[in-house]
């Protein structure tokens, strides 16, 4: 056991450092930027004293092809970047979706669009992890709310994406990756490795009939396998005029989490089973709105909270039966990116609080909304 | 172990254009390879988009084909990873100077331990023949109707410049001079790069007066220069603004990233045999203060006979020496 452990008072990007580490992570590619920087710096100091390597890259697009480079090397790999190095890294998302690399990306995310507000928090980019990349695929993002959770859900996410050989995001906000609190880590974590599959065997990317997952590889122990971004057959190899191969291979990209999207989602619920209003956040704005809800309950309103761990694959069939029976008011740090999902699978208008600039929502004025839809 | 063993031959046939000088590339390193007798499951071959980018597709190794330009940014993390692997990049001109251009100075300036060997046809051939970075002046392409007002990048000497351990070039009508520096190249410590000047009749040729392979490798014989006569042909003042000089741009043996890095294992082994002296030292030092330990129990027994009860106690609880030094001048006194 290499990581920190025990009861500490950490920032939350280093929280996600030290679980990367613990999560057996030993192999970070970034690019400085705000306000994940210091993801980067933890793990460089990090990461020699515990076998792993951390290189400065000349650019984000540069550092996911080195994470992936490097877990095909053998070894789990992250890299952490903000908004505009989320923007660049997005070819090579795809890529790692096309050849099923699990690697884990973390965006701490902060306003856009461009450049915009490099110190200040936002949820702008959440839409853009599920669709950043050309063509179909399937990710998984989560979203975590507080500094305990930068650690368990770093860790989760590389468990995550071992298991379905996908990209995993962290989609955190500057609020929690720079925001410092009591954590609690764990002595032992559990952790989870792609298995490999047989050497030699002619057709590596077959899938598990059942997880719709194939094996892994790894580069450097005779397996000769062929590993491309252009859509391939079973064998790994370039099959680009091929509508049934090209069709098989996008649908079971999307079907293996859309078929595990029960075992993968996580959330949390306060006072949901007689809610008549629930409320739906995700990362720092969770905190306000949970705030918000114990008010309510103070005024004889019956709010409730669903806070979204998992972003993606999307509580579907849970939203679609809380829509049933109360009034969602969906509240974010952007536009309305997860209330377009939240209005998708309850097949309503929700209601929508948004909030941009920087600042969070107060609970004060989540309870004055709440009280003016009465 | 003849080079045919090392293609996939369940691929074949390949995609690349009749009298593409990619296979002269292929040969002259497939046959490096066997010369040199390296197990193939250490050789790791990564690429990214073109025709040349194909050519990993072919061997029988592990192999990534990458995304456009970024074949030695995954190439840097695959080394970094696991430096065990030697990992050869196989680039193009489009995708190595142009969209990958920052990755390829980083890692010539890194002097990161790869080989990439770039196939410099001068053009964008999968796409049908675009102008790339090393086209030459005055040359058509599809995007060049009027000839190329653009001045060329000279692939070799930017490497060179950047920091490379090693750089060649040659063109393809000189296939030996290929696989030789191939060799050198594979067998370097750092970044090695081998430039390769090879014929594109289809997309390249056909536009300037070139239609055949053949008429392209002899273009490459009439103008290629060694870069030994060049250096003489220049100082007699002859102009050489025409040609293209090959030869070897750099031939050094300066520390690759991963020895930076001390992810070497034999750098480890020698740091443990320089341990040996430190251990003699730390054990002199603890024989040295055993006896000045030794030396000063004598002392302060010595003074125990000579002083009080008390300074006798002081002494047994090994209380602090001023203390009893005070005690003792007491007594004196």
């Amino acid at each position: 056991m290499s990581h920190m452990h025990g009861t500490r008072f950490l920032q939350g990007n280093i929280a996600c450092a030290e679980g990367a580490i613990a999560a057996g992570c030993r192999f970070f590619a970034g690019y400085p930027i705000t306000p994940s920087t210091e993801v980067a710096e933890w793990l460089a100091q990090r990461l020699p004293r515990v076998g792993g390597v951390f290189i400065q890259m000349e650019d984000e697009i540069g550092s996911i092809s080195a994470i992936i480079g490097a877990r095909w090397a053998g070894v789990k790999a992250m890299t952490a970047t903000s908004g505009p190095g989320f923007s660049l890294m997005m070819e090579n998302v795809g890529f790692a979706a096309m050849t099923e690399t699990p690697i884990v990306i973390v965006n701490i995310q902060r306003s856009g669009p461009s450049t915009g507000q490099p110190t200040m928090p936002a949820s702008g980019d959440v839409m853009q992890a599920r669709f950043g990349s050309h063509g179909d695929y399937a990710v998984i993002a989560l979203s975590p709310n507080s500094v305990q959770e930068m650690f368990e859900l770093t860790v989760e996410a590389f468990n995550l994406s071992e298991r379905y050989r996908v990209p995993v995001f962290l989609m955190a906000d500057e609020i929690i990756g720079h925001m410092r609190e009591k954590v609690h880590l764990p002595e032992e974590v559990e952790t989870f490795t792609a298995p490999l599959s047989r050497r030699g065997a002619r057709y590596y990317f077959r899938p598990d009939p059942k997880t719709l997952v194939p094996r892994m590889q790894v580069f450097g122990r005779g397996y000769n396998v062929h590993v491309t971004g252009l859509t391939h057959d079973e064998r790994g190899y370039p099959a680009t005029n091929d509508a049934k191969v090209h069709a098989k291979l996008v649908r079971r990209l999307v079907e293996k989490i859309e078929r595990n999207a029960e075992r993968i989602i996580r959330v949390e619920g306060h006072h949901l089973d007689d809610a008549e209003v629930v409320l739906i956040a995700y990362g720092a704005v969770s905190r306000s709105a949970l705030a918000a809800v114990r008010e309510l309950r103070a005024k004889g309103i019956k709010a409730g909270l669903l806070r979204l761990i998992t972003l993606f694959p999307f509580p579907e069939r849970l939203v679609r039966r809380l829509a049933r029976r109360a009034r969602l008011v969906v509240l974010e740090m952007n536009l309305g990116q997860i209330r377009r999902e939240v209005e998708r699978c309850s097949r309503r208008r929700v209601h929508f609080l948004p909030k941009l600039g920087g600042e969070l929502h107060t609970p004060r004025e989540i309870v004055r909304f709440v009280e003016a839809l009465k | 172990m003849t080079y045919l063993e090392l293609l996939r031959r369940d691929r074949l046939p390949h995609i690349l254009c009749e009298g593409c000088g990619d296979g002269i590339i292929v040969n002259a390193l497939l046959e490096a390879i066997v010369e040199l007798g390296l197990p193939r499951e250490k050789l790791v071959f990564v690429s990214g988009i073109g025709c040349s980018s194909r050519i990993p597709g072919y061997l029988l190794f592990d192999s990534l084909h990458t995304t456009h330009g970024r074949a030695i940014a995954f190439a840097t993390g695959i080394k970094l990873a696991n430096p065990e692997l030697k990992v050869v990049v196989i680039t193009g001109d489009g995708d190595m100077a142009a969209i990958g251009g920052n990755h390829f100075l980083h890692a010539a300036r890194r002097n990161i331990d790869m080989t990439v060997i770039c196939s410099n046809n001068y053009n964008y051939g999968m796409t049908g023949g675009q102008v790339s970075p090393t086209t030459p002046r005055g040359w058509r392409t599809t995007t060049t109707p009027y000839g190329n007002a653009e001045p060329p990048m000279d692939i070799a000497k930017v490497a060179a410049a950047a920091g490379a351990n090693y750089v060649a070039r040659w063109s393809t009508a000189s296939p030996l001079q290929i696989k030789e520096s191939i060799k050198k190249a594979l067998t370097r410590e750092g970044f090695t790069l081998v430039e390769v000047l090879t014929q594109c009749p289809t997309a390249f040729g056909r536009r300037n007066k070139l239609r055949s392979a053949v008429d392209m490798l002899r273009w490459y014989k009439e103008n290629t220069v060694a870069l030994h006569h060049a250096r003489e042909l220049e100082e007699k003042g002859v102009d050489l603004s025409a040609k293209v000089v090959v030869g070897e741009f750099a031939d050094r043996d300066r520390p690759g990233l991963v020895r930076l890095l001390g992810l070497v294992k034999e750098e480890k082994e020698e740091e443990k045999k320089e341990e040996p002296p430190a251990e003699e030292r730390a054990a002199r030092r603890r024989e040295e203060e055993e006896r000045l330990r030794k030396a000063r129990k004598r002392i302060l027994e010595a003074i125990a006979k000579l002083g009080t009860p008390k300074i006798r106690r002081m002494i047994e609880l090994g209380m602090d020496v001023e203390k009893i030094e005070k005690e003792l001048l007491k007594h004196a006194r």
